[in-house]
């Protein structure tokens, strides 16, 4: 049995071993490089589906079926041509119909970041004589904050916009914020880290009192696709990135909305697909999949409630169970959060170490701060939402989806309770000492 | 007829040392033979290349094989120790015209890649050929000169074409330069402590290049350090392992040493204890896999760990020699080898080990083997020692078919 480097700490069971104890804490490395877990064959609680999802059967059939059968060029004139363009055209047609927009106002990217980068550049270089300020809120995806990044090298100024405590903009002080040469404004709708729900109706209400001079509205929905209500959101923006993978569809894959009348320059030049905003022969296989992931949209959203309780039953197991380990809830508050997202911080824990422990128990999750022995910078966004260094560090995020069952949430707090206390006694917090 | 049939290419394989050491030799030349073949059979050439001794050099007939395989058989060659260096050659017969022909073909491709001027060398080994060396070096000079319309600069030329008269005539216009040092095995084994940092596979590659054979061992601290930390050091490995061979690994659990140093001994000991506990681990797998001697990255006074009064300390604990080949080397000349052998941009990978939680506050920096010897008595040394050697993982890391395809530079 041979993984690649990306499936690693598959849980098998260990051949050979007649141990039928408790589950060894540590993983053992064998010679085909799999992290072998004692004789016990732990089932994977998979809570890290804000990074990417487990793909849908039916995501699996479309993906296949363009490949192998429905494989021919959309450009194409003959019939095989054909095939694949009305593959294309279907998955417009659902994104188009999940949204309430026309298709035509539809382009298909090779995910959330090439679309971030197609809105903001795009847009920002198609305005250039009109203005050059840019507003964005300090807590965006990094795709939309280096995207801004290459922007102010090429003479853009960005501002960035103050949130609160819960990661939220205050749509009045958005609108403050305009300035006769601003050209757009760059706000996501779910926070990947902490679940924050943007006002992004109030934003664009706001804006459009502005009148014709109005800047863009941009939104990076990549996170809010079918875990928020997006109606009302589409209506007030000019333009919103989305992600296939996100929605257990393929990675690869995703799309941007452009408002009928709104003018972008494309990033590359080529054949002319997708209204020559975004050419390049047509991921056939990646957007059959994400057609098929959005006709199981509304499986999703008929979740939400259980995916909001299941959340806080794993919050509350976190507070209650776990005796002795400090720990806090980051973000808005559970009401105004994304159903999906659950951020919690074990103040002078390392994040990563807590991501590594559960991942011995058959738990993975994810961290927002990135950590290096020499450079343990706390993730941007925990940072900007005022959190001190020593609880942004001990960060974790755990991220639901609609497959996520009440015995996962259970196992989940087990693995917490089980691998905790035992860095807790080591925590850098509570000092050297004590034991000596 | 030097044992081979037909026309076809050769690789001229020199070797410096080892020439030198009399009574050894033979074993030497058949070890780096031994080693020729398997870096042949790495880059994939194994079926179609034939290593032969004569003449003091080392010849690897390779016509059956494809330009590309030959172009990695002399990335593989060159990154074999004990190697000086390696021509890849025409092999003609004792006919002018072959020699002629074989050379334009040479020259042509040098002028292409960029030499405006050549001279030819030559050399008669065989006196039975009727030219001269100097007749042969003016001759061909001439013939590539109006052929390739080609200047010659005897004093600085950007190509020198030579011609070998043997039993076949040898012709070429490329050398290569190899590691040089001796081949590997010749030198023992050796267990190297191998971090995942810049220092250590450096300190590996320096003794490989000795003929010791390095096996490797790691300590890991899960869940303080990840998946993605032991898969750095296991990249690592697969760089050797292009210069080595396959490369042995262990992979030791050191989680409840650190923890207990922590609970139990002097905070400013910690590194100090925690490099003891590594060495006694070390000597026990080394005991397992056949090694005479630890290799470590040590550098002195890089770090607390490396004052001489650490090296003492941690030396204490050992009963095999720790051979410290980067002892005396500044960490920009340790940074350029690390960028030769390839390890650089692995190391600097940012996994790190988040393991800092037991790192001192104030490591001493002179230590002293008294102080540390007292401090394990309040620790179960044996029986920490004896759960880190049961728990170790062993495995055999090869390197990645696409490193050994690098001809000069190695990148991963």
């Amino acid at each position: 049995m041979r993984l690649r480097s990306g499936a690693r700490g598959t849980f098998v069971p260990a051949a050979g071993t007649g141990a039928s104890g408790p589950v060894e804490r540590r993983g053992r490395a064998a010679a085909d490089g799999i992290l072998r877990y004692g004789a016990i064959r732990l089932k994977r609680v998979y809570l890290d589906n804000a990074a990417s999802t487990q793909a849908l059967e039916s995501v699996a059939d479309a993906v296949r079926h363009a490949l192998l059968h429905a494989y021919g060029n959309p450009s194409s004139l003959h019939g095989m041509g054909l095939e694949a363009e009305r593959i294309v055209e279907g998955a417009r047609a659902e994104l188009a119909r999940a949204l309430g927009v026309e298709p035509a106002e539809l382009f298909f990217t090779s995910g959330g970041t090439e679309a971030n980068n197609l809105a903001l550049k795009g847009a920002a270089r198609a305005r250039a004589r009109r203005g050059r300020h840019i507003l964005v809120t300090p807590i965006e995806h990094d795709s939309v904050l280096n995207a801004l990044n290459a922007l102010k090298a090429e003479g853009f100024e960005v501002e960035y916009l103050p949130v609160d405590g819960a990661g939220r903009v205050d749509p009045d002080r958005v609108r403050e914020r305009v300035r006769p040469d601003t050209v757009l404004v760059s706000i996501g709708a779910v926070n990947n880290e902490i679940g924050t729900v943007q006002p992004l109706a109030a934003v664009g209400q706001a804006l459009a009192a502005l009148g014709e001079e109005r800047p863009l509205l941009h939104t990076d929905a990549v996170q809010a696709l079918g875990k928020v209500p997006l109606g009302d959101v589409i209506r007030h923006v000019d333009l919103a990135s989305f992600s296939a993978h996100k929605i257990h569809g393929p990675k690869g894959t995703g799309a941007l909305y452009v408002r009928r009348g709104v003018k972008l320059l494309p990033l590359a030049e080529g054949g002319g697909q997708e209204r020559g905003l975004r050419p390049g022969t047509e991921n056939v296989p990646g957007i059959a999949g994400f057609g098929a992931a959005l006709r199981e949209l509304e499986m999703l959203v008929q979740a939400w409630p259980r995916m909001r309780a299941l959340k806080e039953a794993l919050w509350e197991g976190l507070r209650d169970g776990l005796d002795g380990v400090q720990v806090r809830r980051l973000g808005p508050p559970p009401a105004e959060a994304a159903p999906h997202i659950l951020s919690v911080a074990f103040p002078g824990l390392r994040g990563e170490v807590v991501v590594h422990a559960l991942e011995e128990h058959g738990v993975f999750a994810s961290t927002g701060s990135a950590c290096t022995s020499r450079d343990p910078r706390p993730s941007h966004v925990l940072k900007a939402v005022g959190l001190e260094d020593e609880v942004a560090q001990g960060a974790v995020r755990l991220s639901l989806s609609r497959f996520t069952t009440e015995e996962d949430v259970e196992r989940a707090v087990a693995a917490f309770r089980a691998a905790l206390p035992a860095l807790w006694r080591f925590a850098r917090l509570r000092g050297r000492g004590g034991a000596r | 007829m030097d044992g081979a049939a037909r026309p076809g290419a050769t690789m001229l394989v020199r070797y410096g040392e080892i020439g030198l050491k009399g009574a050894n030799r033979k074993a030497f030349e058949g070890a780096l033979k031994r080693r020729l073949e398997e870096a042949a059979a790495r880059a994939g050439a194994a079926g179609v290349t034939r290593v032969r001794l004569a003449h003091g050099r080392i010849y690897v007939d390779c016509e059956e094989a494809d330009e590309d395989t030959r172009e990695r058989l002399l990335a593989a060659l060159t990154r074999t120790f004990g190697v000086v260096s390696v021509s890849p050659a025409q092999r003609v017969p004792l006919e002018w015209p072959a020699v002629v022909e074989a050379a334009e073909a040479l020259g042509r491709r040098a002028r292409l890649a960029g030499a405006r001027t050549f001279k030819v060398e030559a050399r008669r080994a065989n006196k039975s050929f009727p030219k001269t060396s100097p007749e042969i070096a003016r001759e061909l000079g001439a013939a590539l000169a109006k052929r390739l319309d080609w200047p010659v600069d005897v004093q600085r030329p950007d190509a020198v074409v030579t011609v070998e008269v043997r039993e076949w005539i040898y012709v070429f216009a490329e050398t290569r330069p190899g590691p040089g040092g001796l081949p590997l095995g010749t030198g023992g084994r050796g267990m190297l402590l191998l971090s995942g940092g810049i220092d250590s596979p450096v300190a590996g590659w320096l003794l490989a290049k000795r003929g010791l054979e390095p096996v490797a061992v790691h300590f890991h601290s899960p869940p303080y350090t990840g998946e993605k930390a032991l898969e750095k050091v296991r990249d690592l490995c697969r760089v050797l392992a292009a210069w080595c061979g396959p490369v042995e690994l262990f992979t030791v659990p050191f989680t409840e040493v650190s923890q207990q140093i922590y609970e139990r001994a002097p905070d400013p000991l910690g590194t100090v204890l925690m490099r003891r506990f590594m060495v006694r681990i070390a000597e026990r797998l080394a005991d397992r896999a056949g090694a005479q001697a630890l290799v470590t990255g040590e550098s002195l006074g890089q770090v607390a760990s490396q004052t001489i009064e650490s090296i003492a300390a941690i030396a204490d604990v050992a009963t095999r020699p720790i051979l410290r080949p980067l002892v005396g080397l500044d960490k920009a000349e340790i940074v350029e080898l690390a960028r030769r052998i390839g390890t650089y941009e692995i190391s600097v990978r940012p996994f790190p080990d988040c393991c800092s939680v037991f790192v001192p506050r104030r490591p001493a920096t002179r230590p002293k083997v008294e102080d540390c010897r007292r401090a394990e008595e309040r620790l179960d040394v044996a029986a920490l020692v004896e759960a880190a050697v049961a728990g170790a993982a062993h495995e055999r890391l090869e390197a990645w078919p696409a490193f050994s395809a690098r001809s000069s530079r190695t990148d991963p």
